[in-house]
């Protein structure tokens, strides 16, 4: 006997039907006419998301590439260049997620539907959600929610328009400790809120879509200009879990160096490390991204849905502690 | 000043909180997929026993409490304090009665006891899960009535009140669950 453990920690269930699923969300794609594509998983740019890490990787040669946190930009490129309706199953990376729903390296499925705007890919994700998990858990009908409504009912104030010193009033009176560190920053107050108070109680025993979010949280959705403007993006949750982020995407390039920008303004301001802006996506949205709505979703959670799992070990082969 | 970051927390963690030392119960480390990390913690202050929820942003420090959990004999109370020593070292230490607490009805002498030191300095008291005490007080036994499973109060020679079968006497040596207080049954001598 040496020291290491070398078992997988993973449910034999798991590891049985993490094949089956996979095999039935291609099959939904194939009857779609959606293209399966493979990206890089290296870039010479990283997210400017001030809340992803990315991982570096040097090669011997080179400069420093990072391991992707998402597919998304070199996808779009795709879709600039005429792919048409796409999608991608891949491994991810985050530095510094670890818990029962995180693991720094997982898996995402990320497409992209030409035409659609958010509302319409939320049904279209409802359908192959339902057709990925029959037969291993029934789903009801799908709810359909707007931000503003979950937060009125779950957080008792109005995201939209409330101060950070009422949203902060409101999750105190809902029991939550509020951190003295966020009183004053709306955006992470709402995502405490939403990891502590929404949603836990979000898609039991169905689909949970919360949409139209407030411009702050906007990340890559387009912005609907209105007389209160809301960012066209949606999340899915399932059991108290969220499953997947979607935008009817933002495709004006302007627009999109404008909040890249900002990020590494914030990024700076919390003291993290300036990242290299990924020049070639920029160019792509300059050339034209066509109109399109797109999500990705961890197909490690919605495994720990069907298979009952509490922690996101119980659903990978090794998690973080046996690799 | 030792600290720990968000990242290291974990069960069995000892940190300070407002001044007081804590230990982490549970760490839970949430993350909308787009947003600000945070750890969700429930915490038991060491001193007043609380749990309460705290919400940290991942990434922010704490300071560490210096707090030793050592396994002691108890010795003898002096009417102030009471004390125990290390038995591989000889080394004694005193614990005055917010530290004791209600253990304090449990406490027989040479029993091993669980000492939670901060700074050097006992905290808290927990006696062992068991303790057999003698039957210093109770009312007349009633044999033969063992069927019936009636019981009765019966003082102990630590002044601890429990229920017992109606048959066991003075003298008799109990058994006695400590996290409970309930009578577990009677010692063999």
């Amino acid at each position: 006997m040496t020291e290491f453990d070398w078992r997988p920690g993973v449910l034999p269930e798991a590891l049985r039907v993490r094949g089956e699923m996979l095999r039935r969300i291609r099959r939904y794609f194939e009857k779609q006419r959606v293209l399966e594509v493979e990206t890089p998983a290296l870039s010479r740019a990283a997210t400017t998301d001030p809340h992803i890490g990315s991982i570096a990787a040097t090669p011997r040669n080179g400069p420093v590439r990072y391991l992707q946190a998402s597919p998304e930009l070199a996808m779009k490129r795709l879709l600039a260049a005429g792919s048409g309706d796409i999608y991608q199953i891949c491994r991810v990376f985050r530095d510094d997620e670890s818990g029962a729903l995180h693991n720094p390296e997982f898996t995402m499925l990320e497409y992209y539907r030409l035409g659609l705007d958010h509302l319409a890919l939320m049904r279209d994700l409802s359908a192959l959600l339902t057709e990925a998990t029959a037969g291993w858990i029934g789903l009801g009908e799908p709810e359909y929610l707007t931000y503003s409504e979950v937060f009125s009912e779950h957080v008792g104030c109005d995201p939209l328009r409330d101060s950070a010193e009422l949203l902060a009033l409101a999750m105190s009176r809902r029991g939550l400790d509020v951190p003295d560190s966020i009183r004053d920053d709306r955006d992470a107050l709402m995502d405490l809120a939403m990891a502590a108070l929404v949603s836990p109680t979000m898609g039991s025993g169905r689909l949970s879509f919360v949409y139209d979010f407030p411009p702050e949280q906007a990340a890559l959705a387009n912005i609907r200009r209105a007389e209160t403007p809301v960012a066209e993006r949606f999340e899915v949750f399932l059991s108290g879990a969220e499953l997947a982020n979607g935008f009817h995407e933002l495709v004006d390039a302007g627009e999109q160096r404008g909040r890249f920008a900002a990020e590494l303004g914030r990024r700076r301001h919390l003291g993290l490390p300036a990242v290299p802006v990924d020049e070639r996506f920029l160019a792509a949205l300059e050339a034209g991204v066509p109109a399109c709505s797109g999500v990705a979703v961890g197909l490690d959670r919605l495994l720990m849905c069907i298979t009952g799992a509490d922690h996101i070990d119980q659903v990978l082969a090794f998690g973080w502690t046996r690799i | 000043m030792a600290t720990y970051s968000t990242n290291e927390f974990k069960s069995g963690l000892k940190i300070l909180m407002d001044g007081d030392p804590c230990t982490i119960v549970e760490n839970e480390f949430v993350k909308p997929g787009k947003g600000q990390a945070f750890n969700r913690v429930k915490i038991r202050n060491l001193k007043t026993g609380r749990v309460v929820d705290k919400t940290f942003k991942s990434g922010e420090t704490v300071e560490a409490a210096d707090i030793l959990e050592t396994e002691m004999q108890y010795l003898y109370e002096d009417g102030e304090f009471w004390h125990f020593m290390v038995a591989d070292t000889f080394e004694q230490y005193a614990a005055d009665a917010k530290a004791v607490g209600d253990c304090a009805k449990w406490l027989k002498e040479q029993d091993m006891c669980q000492i939670t030191l901060w700074n050097n300095t006992p905290i808290l008291v927990a006696p062992p899960n068991f303790v057999e005490l003698e039957i210093t007080e109770t009312d007349p036994g009633v044999r033969g009535d063992t069927a019936q499973g009636g019981v009765k109060p019966a003082t102990l020679s630590t002044g601890a009140v429990v229920r017992v079968p109606l048959f066991l006497e003075i003298g008799d040596v109990v058994r006695v669950d400590t996290r409970s207080g309930e009578y577990v049954s009677r010692a063999k001598d």
